[in-house]
């Protein structure tokens, strides 16, 4: 039996803004498990990046509860939600986020000076096939290749989980393989638990597990029992 | 209702969102307008009251001064080439005593002809009437000493005139262009208390100091086109024969020097302040709009694509840089306006004008305006222009991202001396040079600022601490009315409360060496003088050689004379009776430009023998009351100059003064310092924003994130250190050295603590900036900085 390592309970996430409620959870329960790579589908504004942000830290629910390996996430103060973020989770986002006056190294490091158990940030590199790019800068890549040394930052501190919010969002179909590609391979190489957010339909016959958000709550999920390459899908 | 159009909404909107920086801005800004309209409002007040006081009331052109001078010398005079007018007078020193005053107070008497107005140097009359020439007894006072005590004309007050006591009756009150700065003797601020100014008949006078038909006082007024120097040589001919000690211009005329010496710091500050403070926001408008301009790229893309022009978007930001400008101005115009009404009110306190009002024409706002508008808008020429050329399909697609050199990269992983955090902070400073300079070098202004402000109270201070505490140390000096033989110094001794009394001798004379001359006195000191003393170069107390001259550094400097050396002394006073008196040494003086000899050598040097001139005397403070009333019935005195009050008056002056100095020069510099530190911190929050929130989301925490922006202030604000210093000590020793004259020099000296102090106040008012900066670091919106498009 796995473990679980995300317990989402009825999760709801209201937003007040100009006395204007937005209901943008409406009671998500979801169990993730060690190790497994699922997919949050769904149309913009379903709710997929809120209940991911909540999962990262990045933002509190409402109401409901969510534990992560038996704590409590709801109940972190705004440092225990930071030590979180460095010690356990792994971000990647759609636009990269890298620092463009650090190289591609650099930027990995960022992570692994702060990591109690990061791996070395060449290996990290090496993991997403970018070796031999090490020395350069953010300006001097690709977007694929920005998004794959993103990828080895959020990886080289050996998170639980990776968190990734539409990682291909801004690629095309041969740099987006690639880049699932190194998702894939870190899962499976590392058994890091992945969630990946994405709109486009196709990614979800990579993963384990796939859920389906609409309008703030899961609309349906299903499992795959032999997930594919990301070389087999074809989008 | 006329709706504003909706570009302007825009930049009223925009305004409001970045309300602190055009704050900030503006600030700056006002402080060049303020200046500007301080410096020059009240130099044109000044000047312009001058001129009209000196043309209408006939203010000479030049001065001379001899032992005694027949009249008749008077037409030969006016018929030198260029000389319009020529007035002969006779001036002497007094000693006044006032009812319900305890102390002597010093006086001047000078004679006024006979039934008609003075050919030079007329007098302003406030009230009452001139004393009549049949009229010995009769007097017009000075305004000011009148209005210290309260006199009025039918007054009277009693003085001791060439040793007599005489009783004085007031008539009329005035004011003369020739003391528009009063200084009694051995004061360095004008005392309207202790030093009166008073007009008598020319009869009165000449009868009182024994000078029938004769003066010792000659002013002239040239034509225009003169030649000045020619003149003054025809009239040091004729005056010779009669002690004549040397003629000069008005530079050196007292009151005209002061008061030239404080149109020449207004007008230096009009011409240097305003500048540094318009160029410092020009480049702060830069900094700001080419950063709103980069975040507001798609938005001009957008409305290029509606069909606005490349002017109406110019325009747009033309003219939100504008109201930034003009916020600048009238913060700017109404502060100066109010310090330079201040600054007016204090000048009337020591510039005794029968008007002062501080300039307000409106063409100086126009001007401050123009010249804040030019800055404003030359600092945003290039990001408007930069927006102007932007084609809309290009502006759409975000920028580039930047390029940034592996500065400090580490070839070998192994050795880690900076963090990454670190590396990130001084990549970015690197990644763009310029600008971190200019940062650097407007937070540099602002130091500058502090330490001239510092040097300057530091050095004033020292000078006031060696002239009163190490060379002149005496409680009062007592001037004879005429040189008298050495045993006077008994007399003074058996004066009640006289503790210790010290006999100089004043000689004037010509020194001359090579083709160079200069017209000083040679002070005769006594052995183990105590109460009046020279100081060697390091301003230690030193005793007077037996034999030869000792000269101030300066007086060395312009004769071009070294220890050992010989100079021609002519004695101006004894038939210009010319000696070889060797030098034996230089000494420090800051005030005057005396030379020194022992009192022995000199008295063997002059004709005459031994002579006294004046006394110096320390005091029991206890009997001041008796000695007072003895000096005020004492014969033979000439004047006295009560030198520890004059202390006391010049330090709370300047304690006075160097504090309201300071506490200008620390608010503006805050206000540079500040104003440069927010908007570079703020604009770097800005373009960085990503960059943190990505840091914050890996994990690091609000301090951490913070250290990245910290280390590139740090790093400018340090930089600015040295460059501040640097800068400062020029501006202080360039303001010094436009001080120097012949009436007194202030050394530049700064201690390690003017620094210190001024990188104090800067390195503070930085980190105030940064604790704000730290509390919109913690605000950061992570998820929408990261979702969003650059």
């Amino acid at each position: 039996m796995p473990t679980p390592v995300f317990i989402a309970e009825n999760t709801t996430k209201t937003y007040v803004t100009n006395e204007v409620e937005v209901h943008a959870l409406r009671g998500v329960s979801m169990t993730l498990f060690e190790g497994e790579m699922v997919v949050l589908l769904g149309p913009s504004g379903s709710g997929k990046s809120t209940f991911l942000n909540i999962l990262g830290g990045l933002d509190n629910a409402t109401s409901g509860t969510v534990s992560f390996m038996g704590k409590n996430l709801t109940d972190f103060s705004e440092s225990e939600l930071t030590r979180y973020r460095r010690d356990y989770v792994g971000f990647v986002f759609q636009f990269y986020n890298l620092i463009p006056s650090l190289n591609a190294w650099e930027n990995v490091a960022l992570t692994t000076e702060i990591a109690k158990n990061p791996m070395d940030p060449q290996e990290a590199l090496e993991l997403v096939g970018l070796g031999k790019r090490s020395s350069h800068f953010p300006a001097e890549m690709s977007g694929g290749e920005q998004q794959r040394v993103a990828i080895a930052r959020a990886i080289a501190k050996r998170p639980e989980v990776l968190l990734c919010d539409e990682p291909t969002g801004a690629l095309d179909t041969k740099t987006g393989t690639l880049v699932l590609e190194a998702l894939q391979r870190i899962n499976k190489e590392l058994g890091t638990t992945t969630a990946i957010i994405t709109h486009n339909t196709a990614i979800q016959q990579m993963a384990n597990r796939v859920y389906v958000f609409k309008d703030g709550a899961i609309e349906s999920t299903h499992e795959n029992e032999t997930p594919k390459q990301p070389s087999e899908v074809a989008w | 209702m006329v709706a504003l159009p909706v570009l302007d909404r825009k930049v009223i909107r925009d305004l409001k969102r970045l309300w602190a920086q055009v704050l900030a801005i503006a600030l700056v800004m006002a402080c060049g307008v303020m200046t500007l309209i301080l410096a020059q409002g009240a130099y044109r007040s000044l000047s312009e009251t001058q001129k009209t006081y000196y043309d209408q009331y006939r203010f000479g052109h030049i001065f001379a001064q001899a032992v005694r001078a027949p009249d008749h010398l008077k037409d030969r005079i006016a018929a030198i080439d260029g000389v319009a007018a020529v007035e002969m007078r006779i001036v002497r020193s007094a000693i006044l005593d006032i009812p319900q005053m305890a102390e002597p107070a010093a006086g001047i008497a000078l004679s006024l002809p006979a039934g008609s107005k003075p050919a030079v140097n007329r007098l302003y009359l406030r009230a009452g009437r001139l004393p009549e020439g049949s009229r010995t007894n009769e007097v017009a006072l000075d305004s000011r000493f009148a209005k210290a005590h309260g006199l009025n004309p039918g007054d009277t007050f009693s003085a001791t005139l060439n040793g007599k006591k005489l009783n004085l009756e007031i008539t009329g009150i005035i004011l003369s262009p020739e003391f528009i700065y009063a200084l009694g003797p051995g004061d360095l601020v004008p005392d309207d208390r202790r030093f009166a100014v008073f007009f008598m008949a020319q009869s009165a006078m000449e009868g009182l100091f024994d000078m029938k038909n004769a003066a010792n006082d000659i002013s002239l007024r040239l034509l225009r086109g003169a030649c000045t120097p020619c003149v003054l040589e025809k009239l040091d001919r004729l005056l010779k024969p009669y002690g004549g000690t040397g003629a000069y211009k008005r530079k050196d005329q007292q009151s005209h020097a002061f008061l030239d010496a404080e149109l020449t710091q207004l007008s230096a500050m009009a011409k240097v302040l305003p500048p540094i403070f318009l160029l410092v926001s020009a480049f702060l408008v830069n900094m700001i709009l080419s950063r709103l301009i980069a975040l507001e790229r798609e938005q001009i893309g957008l409305l290029k694509a509606c069909g606005y022009s490349s002017w109406s978007v110019a325009g747009h930001y033309a003219k939100l840089v504008s109201i930034v400008a003009f916020l600048g101005v009238g913060i700017g115009s109404m502060a100066g306006n109010y310090m330079g009404r201040l600054m007016t009110q204090m000048y009337a306190q020591y510039f005794s004008f029968p008007f002062l009002v501080f300039d307000e024409s409106p063409d100086l706002y126009l001007i401050a305006a123009i010249i804040s508008l030019a800055a404003a808008l030359g600092g945003a020429f290039s990001s408007i222009m930069k927006a102007a050329r932007l084609p809309p399909a290009v502006a759409m697609r975000p920028p580039a991202p930047p390029r940034f050199r592996s500065f400090l990269s580490l070839k070998s992983r192994r050795v880690r001396i900076l963090s990454q955090l670190s590396t990130m902070g001084l990549r970015h400073l690197m990644h763009n040079p310029v600008r971190s300079l200019l940062t650097s070098l407007g937070v540099s202004f602002s130091l500058a600022l502090l330490v001239s402000a510092l040097f300057l109270t530091n050095s004033m201070d020292h000078m006031i601490n060696v002239a009163f505490n190490k060379a002149e140390t005496a409680d009062a000096r007592l001037t004879l009315a005429d040189d008298k033989a050495p045993s006077v110094l008994d007399d003074i001794l058996r004066l009640p409360g006289v503790l210790t009394a010290e006999a100089y001798r004043q000689e004037p004379v010509i020194l001359r060496f090579g083709p160079k001359e200069k017209r000083v006195a040679i002070t005769g000191r006594p052995t183990n003088a105590n109460l009046s003393r020279i100081l060697d170069l390091d301003e230690r107390a030193i005793q007077m050689p037996r034999t030869g001259l000792m000269l101030p550094t300066h007086l060395a400097n312009q004769l071009g004379v070294k220890p050992g050396e010989m100079v021609t002394v002519e004695l101006t006073k004894h038939n210009s009776v010319e000696r070889q008196v060797r030098v034996s040494g230089t000494v420090t003086s800051y005030m005057g430009i005396s030379a020194s000899m022992h009192i022995d050598a000199l008295n063997a040097l002059v004709p005459t023998g031994p002579r006294i001139s004046d006394l110096a005397i320390n005091i029991d403070r206890t009997r001041l009351d008796d000695l007072y009333d003895a000096v005020k019935e004492t014969p033979g005195l000439g004047g006295i100059a009560m030198q520890m009050l004059s202390r006391e008056k010049f330090r709370e002056l300047m304690d006075q003064s160097f504090t309201s100095m300071l506490v200008a020069y620390i608010t503006i510099a805050v206000i540079v310092a500040f104003g440069v530190v927010y908007n570079a911190a703020r604009i770097q929050l800005s373009e960085r924003g990503r960059e943190l929130a990505s840091l914050r989301v890996i994990g690091f925490s609000k301090q951490e994130v913070f250290h990245v922006i910290l280390v590139e202030m740090a790093m400018i604000v340090l930089l600015a250190q040295p460059m501040g210093w640097l800068i400062g000590y020029g501006m202080a020793a360039g303001m010094i050295q436009g001080f120097a004259s012949d009436l007194f020099r202030v050394p530049l000296v700064g201690l390690p603590s003017t620094y210190a102090i001024a990188s104090f106040v800067i390195l503070t008012a930085a980190l105030a900036c940064a604790l704000i900066v730290r509390r919109r670091v913690g605000k950061l919106d992570l998820i929408k900085t990261l979702k969003t498009r650059e």
